[in-house]
């Protein structure tokens, strides 16, 4: 019996033998590195005395973490900004929410037509390339910096995020049970309100209050880019008129607390879902 | 016999009418937070509607470019190019440190417990503090310059990618490290042999999401510390020249798009 071994350059037996897809991962993987170190040398970096840099930052940073303190806006003031940054959060997400919803029943192949979930999947992605703070300026000249450009905004991005998420949870439901409902003669909308949205409600909440955590961040930089208020323009003010470490430390760790706050509770729906 | 089979019926009634008040308890809380959230940031739900049309009729009003805002258009793809070239190097930059911070942060491939935490708890602060926030600290040290964006959406970008990598651990590799920790293979030779090889494909599709993620967000970085796209965004929406608006955003809106194409192409290759 005459058998090929294939061995490697030091003798030994090859063991594997590498499909297409892993030998292509390893030259995206070598070429992704070697741009990476290409990227370094061809980014600007003018005005930029290193040492420098990183002594301030390392100052900056023991000024906000170690000593925070308010000093411009109260505490009571910087908690009222806070919600106001969390309904900036809320508003868009749940009406971003309703939106998708209803697109998802467009999109989801199981429950709509070919060419309309196309369709939405192609505006959608559109839509979603739209950097968030382009689409806050871009509203605010319609309707002028504020709440209604910062919800409008923001809700592209929830819509698109949303109407990929729920349409997912829709297409994995059981053909077999959306059958049972149409060979009972149920029209659409008694199977999308009867089997679709309780077969997946738990996966629904689940998303849509992840798409909350994120847009909470999303409102801090509305409010610091794109003139929205509540807690992201106070760090704005404190950060670039007032200079004021302490006072972007205090604010940095209230948004870093609400943000875990989230991230805690988001993580126990997931697991729940 | 016929009481009982009333009764049991009468309690099918009663659970459904429960369910029918529950949601519409539920509902009315949702109304009542919209309300009150709109009180609270003086949001008018008619403006915003009537709002949307009106933004995306003046966006393809403006999009008739004229030839003053065409000769530009070097500049924004200079601009543009800085911006995708720091979204990418941040990212793979971020992508290698979360690697390392994923393998002692999974409950698999832990080192030892107190590491895991301090792993967990070094990447949920960065990725909990806002990449604005980033961007405004260290602006004020770095400068307006690259070296700011590239450190702002490094900082975000590790925290995230350490969570999707240890979800992908996880998820990837129980079976094959139970059977080659049976097989007393050693610790290396498990993160070598099954736990990178095993999740690779996975890994680098959630790098390329960030890729995909970071060059908008590198605009939002951009209009902030006044570099990139986001500066010259920033300068021709205050100087009210919405042509120019209109032509740099149509530019990131290809460029995403095209990013987009070739990294799922990437996905489909690997996975």
């Amino acid at each position: 019996m005459d058998l090929q071994l294939d061995r490697t350059h030091d003798g030994k037996i090859k063991i594997n033998r590498p499909t297409r897809g892993q030998k292509s991962l390893k030259w995206i993987l070598i070429g992704t590195a070697l741009f990476t170190v290409a990227g370094f040398f061809m980014m600007d970096y003018s005005g930029l005395v290193l040492s420098q840099a990183i002594a301030d930052t390392l100052s900056n940073l023991y000024q906000m973490f170690l000593q925070p303190e308010l000093s411009q806006v109260g505490f009571g003031t910087a908690m009222s900004q806070v919600v106001v940054t969390l309904s900036l959060a809320f508003l868009s997400t749940i009406l971003g929410a309703v939106i998708s919803l209803f697109l998802a029943f467009g999109t989801a192949v199981n429950l709509s037509k070919p060419w309309l979930s196309t369709l939405i999947k192609g505006v959608i992605t559109i839509a979603r390339a739209v950097p968030t703070v382009l689409w806050v300026l871009i509203f605010a000249i319609a309707a002028g910096l504020g709440s209604i450009a910062a919800v409008i905004g923001m809700m592209f991005h929830s819509v698109a995020y949303l109407v990929k998420a729920y349409s997912e949870a829709f297409e994995e439901i059981d053909e077999g049970k959306i059958e049972a409902l149409r060979a009972t003669g149920s029209s659409y909308w008694q199977i999308l309100f009867q089997v679709v949205i309780p077969e997946t409600k738990s996966y629904l909440i689940s998303w849509t209050f992840l798409r909350f955590e994120i847009n909470f961040g999303v409102a801090v930089a509305m409010g610091a880019a794109a003139g929205a208020g509540g807690i992201g323009y106070e760090l704005f003010m404190s950060s670039t008129f007032y200079y004021d470490m302490n006072e972007v430390g205090m604010i940095t760790i209230i948004i870093l607390i609400v943000a875990i706050i989230l991230e805690l509770i988001a993580n126990r729906l997931k697991v729940k879902a | 016999m016929s009481s009982k089979s009333s009764t049991q019926h009468l309690s099918r009634v009663n659970i459904i009418r429960k369910k029918h008040l529950r949601l519409t308890i539920a509902v009315l809380i949702i109304l009542g937070l919209i309300i009150l959230a709109g009180e609270i940031t003086n949001y008018d739900h008619i403006d915003g509607l009537v709002s949307i049309p009106a933004a995306i009729s003046w966006l393809f009003s403006n999009m008739l470019f004229s030839a003053g805002t065409l000769a530009n258009f070097p500049t924004v793809l200079r601009l543009l190019w800085e911006t995708i070239l720091i979204s990418i190097v941040s990212t793979t930059t971020a992508s290698v440190f979360a690697l390392i911070f994923a393998l002692l942060g999974s409950q698999l491939t832990q080192v030892n417990t107190f590491l895991m935490y301090v792993a967990k708890l070094v990447a949920s602060i960065s990725r909990n503090i806002p990449v604005v926030a980033w961007a405004l600290i260290l602006v004020l040290s770095f400068g307006t310059n690259s070296a700011t964006g590239f450190l702002a959406l490094f900082f975000a970008t590790f925290g995230f990618l350490v969570r999707a990598y240890i979800e992908t651990i996880d998820e990837a590799s129980s079976d094959s490290i139970e059977a080659l920790r049976a097989t007393g293979a050693t610790y290396p030779q498990m993160i070598f042999k099954a736990v990178l090889p095993g999740s690779m494909p996975q890994l680098f599709s959630w790098t390329l999401f960030m890729i995909e993620t970071n060059i908008r967000s590198a605009t939002l970085v951009g209009l902030l510390t006044g570099t990139g796209i986001g500066y010259l965004f920033d300068l021709y929406y205050k100087q009210l020249n919405y042509e120019m608006v209109s032509l740099i955003t149509l530019s990131i809106v290809v460029a995403v798009l095209i990013i987009e194409t070739i990294s799922n192409r990437i996905r489909r290759e690997i996975i």
